[in-house]
């Protein structure tokens, strides 16, 4: 394992970015940032993780960026002065929050961005709005971060040299006219009823769309069902029982943040309820979902459709056939059915996005014969309209090859990138005279056209987006772009020979037509829509239809099943340069900054293949060289890659991390196919994770408490308490803690996913600074949650938990005694205080901490230096240097802002006033905190029940931090056993 | 470097006496006083080659701490959860050295023990550079060392005080205390061996050197009084010290409750530990050294009998110890300590504990005999099995206890990295640095002592009355 193969950060080449790095490292430019923040310079510094960080953070950028962000950073040349009258709403000190929204895969999930002195620093949820009700996941989270990356476009090209935004739309709209038929737009998928509206409104062009993650399956599942296009809903909150083929419906879509909370709801047993909705999921691969399940079934792709037939079959859908499944699939298939009829019209059964087409259409006609549809599955009119995967980036290239093409104007679809490997875009691209590039990054496709126009990210820009219910979202700026981004809607607009509206003209002209409304009418209207963050009555109407069979279901292969995934954290790629998405630990593997070849025990034994070999992987002529990575519920005679590496032109960050799985992925088999060949290299490559152990060692009864809704029925019916915990006498008084308000935390082991929404939040509500991949390697991660997983049972198919840990603040806390310095004291309230200031860094703490949730800053981690980076910081959140122990404080800055509130209103903090960051983010509510000396608070009631337990409660630690029992609903007539 | 030695005398290996034969005042005193009065320029090379080599080490050791300095303390292989590693490893390790010294000078003197005489001033040496070395990691391995003065108890203008309830807190207090009362010893008991130099020096300069260092002393009646006393008082002080600083260093384990650090017996064993190591530490030491400078006469085989059944005593204590952790573990009914057991023998870094066994249990068992005991080479081998042995007894309570504890998915691995190695080697270069400056410069003997076995040995031999003090 030599450091070198660890190194996997090189930055993109490019001379014009090398030579400002240079001058970034230059004696006058060191001079100006240290006389501007003195303190840090005065602090020791270190040079080696300030080179890494140059690596990382791309501190490279910081010259431009410090032209680029005027407000906070630069002094302007004339006088200032101070507020003579404060801006309207300003106090400083206090964040606002303002609604805005944000598109995932094109559907738009509404957000609340906290704006600290006109910065954004976090997002989360809109309560008010349908596809987040609050919550949010780590896409979202680490979405804020994207758009201070000093790595970001920071001007317009033309043939790669700087340019103006005057130059750019005379020559982008004398090229529009001049191609008048032959223009082409490509984007990714978009639900905004403007952009919608401008592109249908210019006359010859063509419009299509491609997202690498498109659910084309689903939409043409609909088709083939309903014979046109139609949007599916579902409502886990009212299943009792629910079949996921191969889908993760709880995790990493547009989606799955609602899905999480319903779900979870199903599963809770708060109020004394004692019934719980039953899961079954059928997949290749452990994905979060398949966690929650109470049977899982590992299976390969290829043989869900079967599977759904038998289902279909079994239920009597007319003309589906029972093909012949394996006894064991045959019984699984069985019992779900059994359960499904006796529970039609509460059911769910739902196939994954991956699934082909005619699998969702006998899901369709699956649920229509459960009498599900109206009830726990709804239909309403697309949201998104057109094809947005393969079909459609396919068809843009024959166009261009036709040489139909005269011009083509490309929104944030990375195409260059993401493509199939059997679609040649880089040498399409080249065949059309005039290519447009519109985004973010000067990414892998703005390489390949004449105009690159650095786009404005959703946090700087004007627009709408429609929900994955129909709701209308308004996306408004929460900080002047930094860049002068453009947006695609104005692009359109210049497009269409309009260069000067700004996006907020564009906008407001659009809903005032679409409204037909007065100005004073339309101004209240739209003020409302502003703050509220959804546009009333927009929600699509639910359609009622009948679903019939169609398709051709495939037959399922034979061989060594390739299956493509996105990856938990990186999705299709797009975000790949963000450290926190790269630094999060994916769920089940605990990985970070790679993707892998995931592979099953007993196929890696057959191909005599040991974690991290580096396997070449041939698939249809096409090869790539991937780690092995074996997992442990994974079905025997697959490969699972994830999309979303090996870029080459992501920033300084992403670049060169991890494998791009893209290259073996063709437009017949963009999710799963058989004959992947294998061939083990005997290289070996280093991965680097943040857990290496996932097994209980018989420690159950300390640390991971789950038992069946069956058992516990029982116990309750003989009035069995669960056995009394021994109590711990002590020679010493105890504290009194029954004063005052007493913080404590549960978190529901039911309800936790292991989604990561929590570990990106407190990133980012809590400044913690991204390390990279060697340092995590070495033990050194820094996020302050995180959540550990362990497998039980068999290696083929285990049970698998997630168990979010973070700093317990136990009342008898193992680290204050052993600090020397005082550092790390407990307050009144019960937290359990980490004093940056003071912390000297003998981490004795973190030797005697039995949870091991203390988090040192080896190096200088925080990049002090990064102008842009500094922007996003929380203010009310240290900043930690080099040499300190840190750790969760349970938000300890969100307890006092409400406790501010509270004194100023003279009334006590309200339960459920204060909530924590990765409470806040969690999509099914797993995390509830709170005043545990008020009886009455949610938490306090939760401390109550029976299900309880405490992690380690042996070492008598008293945690504040409690646990709900993880408990499975079995059907007895699969598990064999009343456990 | 014999050559350099005027009175180089034949080799006759005394098993039973504590002195040569034919050793008379005069001769112990030249003996002794020439190895420091020799010429400048006349400084054997055998020396300067092991100064430059200490010198060399010592670079190393200030390269790597102006790394550790400059960069941060990441340098290491430390991480989350093993928080501790070759730092404190090597600072448990050079402290327990160091008590071999205490241990002779100060027990052995109460004891009226004779045969620490010809070796109690080298092994105070020993124990004094022994604790700078250990000193340096506590101070070195916190985040911000720059910041360590917050450890002392002193009147901040923020008011805070230092935790005092931490055993690290303890540990300054232990380890200066420890470390002023050694050096105050070893320099009182310099003063009359200074004064001897002072008086046979013929160049001025170590004159008027040994002159201000010796503090007037005439070796009055009342000079050696005073002495007398003083040297008590000091070796009553000395004496708990010996036992509370590897007790209380100790305590940085037991005190924490992680499996493994968490065992009541680890004062006493520590203390047996220290004492075993630093003994070994001094017969490593004292075996070239009486071979270079030609004092087979001053230390005789009976020292290293002695001082190897010293170490076969102790190292059965530690012995003893190990077991102990191995019932204990079966005994308390915890699952972590059991675990913690069974990963020490039989986990993934088991052959660290089983050369613990081998260096610190079986090899010392030879000391049984006499035939061992009194032969240098062998003497020499199981000595420094037992200084490896005891290194990797720190290195399984350390690092190993902390590489797997309650919760299994924090369970890490810890892989020392260049600069671990180069703090650990290193701190060697300050030892030798020191330990070669104290040979030349310092009587490595104590003269006056030995002048008064001579004494006793005269005494003894002629059954003779013969009251008084050897004057200077």
């Amino acid at each position: 394992m030599s450091k070198e193969s660890l190194d996997t950060q090189g930055t993109s080449g490019r001379s014009y970015w090398r030579s400002l790095e240079e001058l970034s490292q230059t004696a006058e430019f060191r001079a100006r940032l240290d006389r501007e923040f003195p303190r840090e310079a005065a602090e020791m510094r270190d040079p080696v993780s300030r080179r890494s960080f140059l690596k990382l953070m791309g501190a490279s950028m910081a010259l431009s960026s410090l032209v680029g962000c005027q407000f906070a950073l630069k002094q302007p040349q004339e006088k200032i002065v101070p507020y003579v009258r404060q801006p309207e709403q300003v106090i400083p000190g206090r964040p606002l929050y303002f609604a805005t929204s944000m598109a995932v895969q094109g559907y738009g999930i509404g957000l609340l961005a906290e704006s600290h002195e006109g910065r954004p620093t976090k997002v989360d949820g809109n309560p008010d709005h349908p596809a987040s009700l609050g919550s949010s996941d780590a896409w979202i989270q680490a979405s804020v971060l994207t758009m201070y990356d000093p790595d970001r476009s920071q001007q317009i090209l033309n043939a790669g040299k700087p340019a103006t935004w005057a130059d750019a739309t005379a020559a982008i709209a004398s090229a529009a006219q001049a191609a008048a038929d032959g223009l082409r737009i490509i984007s990714e998928p978009t639900s905004s009823p403007s952009v919608v509206a401008a592109i249908a409104g210019l006359s010859g062009a063509k419009w299509y769309q491609y997202d690498a993650l498109s659910n084309d399956n689903v939409a043409n599942g609909a088709t083939l069902a309903f014979d046109r296009a139609v949007n599916t809903i579902y409502a886990f909150d009212k299943a009792s029982v629910v079949v996921a083929l191969d889908s993760d419906f709880t995790h990493g879509s547009p989606t799955s943040i609602r899905y999480s909370r319903d779900f979870a709801s199903t599963r809770r047993l708060e109020n004394d309820s004692l019934s719980m909705s039953r899961l079954y999921v059928a997949e290749p691969s452990p994905s979060n979902t398949g966690t929650m399940a109470d049977h899982r079934l590992p299976i390969k792709a290829g043989d869900i459709a079967p599977m759904a037939q038998a289902i279909a079959a079994a239920l009597g859908v007319a003309g589906v056939t029972a093909p012949t499944l394996s006894e064991s699939v045959a019984k699984w298939v069985n019992v779900a059915v059994a359960d499904l009829k006796a529970a039609a019209g509460k059911s769910i059964v739902i196939a994954g996005e991956s699934q082909p087409a005619a699998v969702h259409a006998l899901v369709h006609a699956i649920n229509a014969s459960l009498t599900n549809v109206g009830k726990t599955v709804t239909y309403t009119e697309a949201v998104i309209s057109g094809p947005t995967g393969v079909a459609s980036l396919k068809a843009l290239v024959d166009e261009i090859n036709a040489g139909a093409v005269k011009m083509l104007v490309i929104a944030d679809a990375n195409i260059a990138y993401n493509a199939p490997a059997d679609i040649n875009v880089a040498e399409a691209l080249k065949k059309v005279p005039t290519v447009v590039h519109l985004g973010l990054y000067n990414d892998e496709t703005a390489a390949l056209a004449n105009w690159h126009i650095n786009g404005a990210h959703y946090l700087e820009s004007w627009g709408d987006v429609r929900a994955f219910d129909g709701t209308v979202s308004l996306q408004q700026p929460l900080i002047a772009p930094l860049y002068d981004g453009k947006t695609f809607l104005e692009v359109v607009a210049v497009l269409a020979g309009n260069a000067t509206a700004t996006a907020y003209e564009l906008l407001t002209t659009y809903w005032k037509s679409v409204q037909g409304t007065k100005d004073y009418a339309f101004d209240k209207q739209w003020q409302i829509s502003l703050h509220d963050g959804t546009v009333a009555q927009t929600t699509a109407a639910t359609i009622e239809l009948t679903a019939k069979v169609g398709g051709e279901i495939p037959a399922s292969g034979t061989g060594l099943e390739l299956i493509f995934r996105p990856d938990p954290s990186l999705r299709d790629g797009s975000a790949a340069n963000n450290g926190w998405l790269q630094e999060v630990p994916k769920p089940i593997t605990k990985l970070v900054w790679d993707n892998t070849a995931q592979i099953s025990l007993t196929t890696a034994q057959k191909l005599g293949v040991k974690n991290e070999d580096i396997l070449e992987l041939t698939y249809q002529g096409r090869s790539v060289k991937a780690p092995a990575y074996i997992v442990a519920g994974q079905v025997d005679d697959t490969i699972v890659v994830h999309l979303g590496f090996g870029r080459t032109q992501a920033g300084k960050v992403g670049t060169n991390v991890g494998f791009n799985s893209y290259a073996l992925r063709g437009t017949e088999t963009m999710w799963f196919g058989n004959g992947v060949e294998v061939k083990n290299t005997g290289v070996n490559y280093t991965l680097a994770s943040t857990q290496e152990h996932f097994n209980l060692e018989g420690r159950d009864e300390d640390i991971y408490h789950t038992t069946t809704i069956a058992k516990l029925i029982e116990e309750k019916a003989h009035g069995e308490k669960g056995h009394k915990k021994h109590e711990i006498f002590s020679l010493f008084p105890a504290y009194d803690y029954s004063k005052g308000y007493q913080w404590g935390m549960s978190i529901d082991l039911n309800a936790c996913n292991g989604c990561n929404a929590c570990v990106v939040a407190c990133q980012a509500e809590n400044n913690i600074p991204v390390v990279g991949k060697d340092q995590i390697w070495r033990g050194r991660e820094m996020q302050w949650i995180r959540i550990d997983t362990y497998f039980a049972g068999d290696s083929t198919n285990p049970s698998i938990y997630q168990q979010p840990i973070a700093c317990m603040q136990c009342e008898n806390a193992p680290c204050e005694i052993v600090c020397p310095v005082a550092a790390t004291v407990h307050d009144e309230e019960g937290i359990n205080n980490m004093v940056y200031n003071r912390c000297v860094g003998t981490k004795y703490c973190s030797n005697n901490c039995p949870y091991k949730v203390r988090r040192f800053n080896f190096f200088q981690y925080v990049d002090e230096e990064t102008p842009s980076l500094k922007l996003q910081r929380n203010p009310d959140v240290t900043v930690r240097v080099r040499g300190v122990m840190e750790k969760c404080n349970y938000c300890l800055q969100r307890i006092n802002e409400s406790r501010i509130d509270a004194d100023r209103e003279n009334r006590e903090i309200k339960d459920g006033e204060v909530i924590t960051a990765c409470q806040q983010a969690c999509p099914s509510q797993a995390i509830v905190f709170g005043n545990i000396n008020d009886k009455s608070s949610r938490v306090a009631k939760l401390k109550e029940l029976d299900t309880k337990f405490t992690v380690l409660d042996s070492l008598n630690t008293k945690p504040r931090t409690s646990y709900m029992t993880k408990l499975t609903n079995p059907n007895i007539e699969l598990s064999g056993k009343m456990e | 470097m014999q050559t350099s030695q005027p009175l180089k005398p034949p080799v006759v290996e005394s098993y039973d006496e504590l002195l040569g034969p034919g050793e008379t005042y005069s001769s112990v005193t030249a003996r002794i006083s020439d190895i420091v009065l020799y010429p400048l320029l006349k400084t054997p090379w055998g020396w300067i080659g092991g100064f430059i080599a200490a010198g060399l080490l010592l670079m190393l050791y200030l390269y790597s701490l102006a790394t550790l300095f400059t960069v941060g303390i990441g340098i290491w292989g430390i991480n989350i959860p093993i928080a501790w590693g070759f730092d404190i490893i090597n600072f448990v390790w050079w402290i327990g050295i160091g008590h071999a010294g205490t241990l002779i000078s100060a027990v052995l003197l109460l004891f009226r023990q004779d045969w620490r005489t010809s070796i109690n001033r080298a092994a105070e040496a020993m124990t004094i550079f022994a604790v700078a070395c250990a000193g340096v990691y506590p101070l070195i391995h916190t985040g911000r060392p720059w910041l360590d003065y917050w450890f002392l108890p002193y009147p901040s203008t923020l008011g805070m005080w230092p935790q005092f309830r931490s055993p690290l807190e303890w540990d300054v207090f232990a380890i200066s205390t420890y470390a002023t009362v050694s050096v105050l010893f070893w320099f009182i008991g310099l003063i009359p061996d200074l004064a001897t130099l002072r008086d046979r020096a013929q160049h001025p300069i170590p004159k008027i050197f040994y002159g201000l260092l010796s503090l007037g002393w005439r070796g009055a009646a009342k000079h050696w009084q005073r002495y007398e006393k003083a040297s008590l008082i000091l070796a009553g002080l000395s004496t708990p010290l010996v036992l509370s600083v590897h007790s209380i260093i100790s305590f940085d384990f037991a005190v924490a409750q992680l499996p493994g650090w968490h065992v009541t017996v680890f004062p006493p064993y520590f203390v047996a530990g220290a004492v075993y190591c630093g003994f070994a530490m001094v017969i490593v030491l004292m075996i070239p050294i009486r071979r270079w400078f030609g004092l087979h006469s001053l230390i005789t085989m009976r020292h290293f009998d002695v001082m190897s059944k010293v170490m076969l005593a102790s190292g059965l204590i530690v012995t003893y110890g190990y077991f102990g952790e191995i019932f204990y573990s079966w005994y308390s009914g915890s699952i972590y300590e059991y675990f913690l057991i069974v990963n020490r023998i039989a986990g993934p870094w088991a052959w660290s504990y089983w050369s613990l066994i081998i260096f610190n249990v079986l090899i010392p068992q030879v000391l049984w005999f006499k035939r061992y005991r009194t032969n240098l080479p062998v003497l020499f081998f199981v000595s420094m099995c037992i200084n490896i042995g005891m290194w990797f007894e720190r290195w399984v309570i350390i690092v190993l206890s902390l590489t797997r504890d309650f919760l299994p998915t924090s369970w890490g691995v810890y892989t020392p990295t260049f600069y671990d190695w180069a703090t650990y080697i290193g701190s060697f270069g300050l030892f030798f640095i020191l330990f070669f400056l104290f040979i030349r410069l310092l009587p490595m003997v104590a003269i006056f002592e030995v002048r008064d076995l001579v004494h006793k040995t005269a005494h003894k031999a002629h059954e003779k009355e013969d009251h008084g003090h050897a004057g200077a």
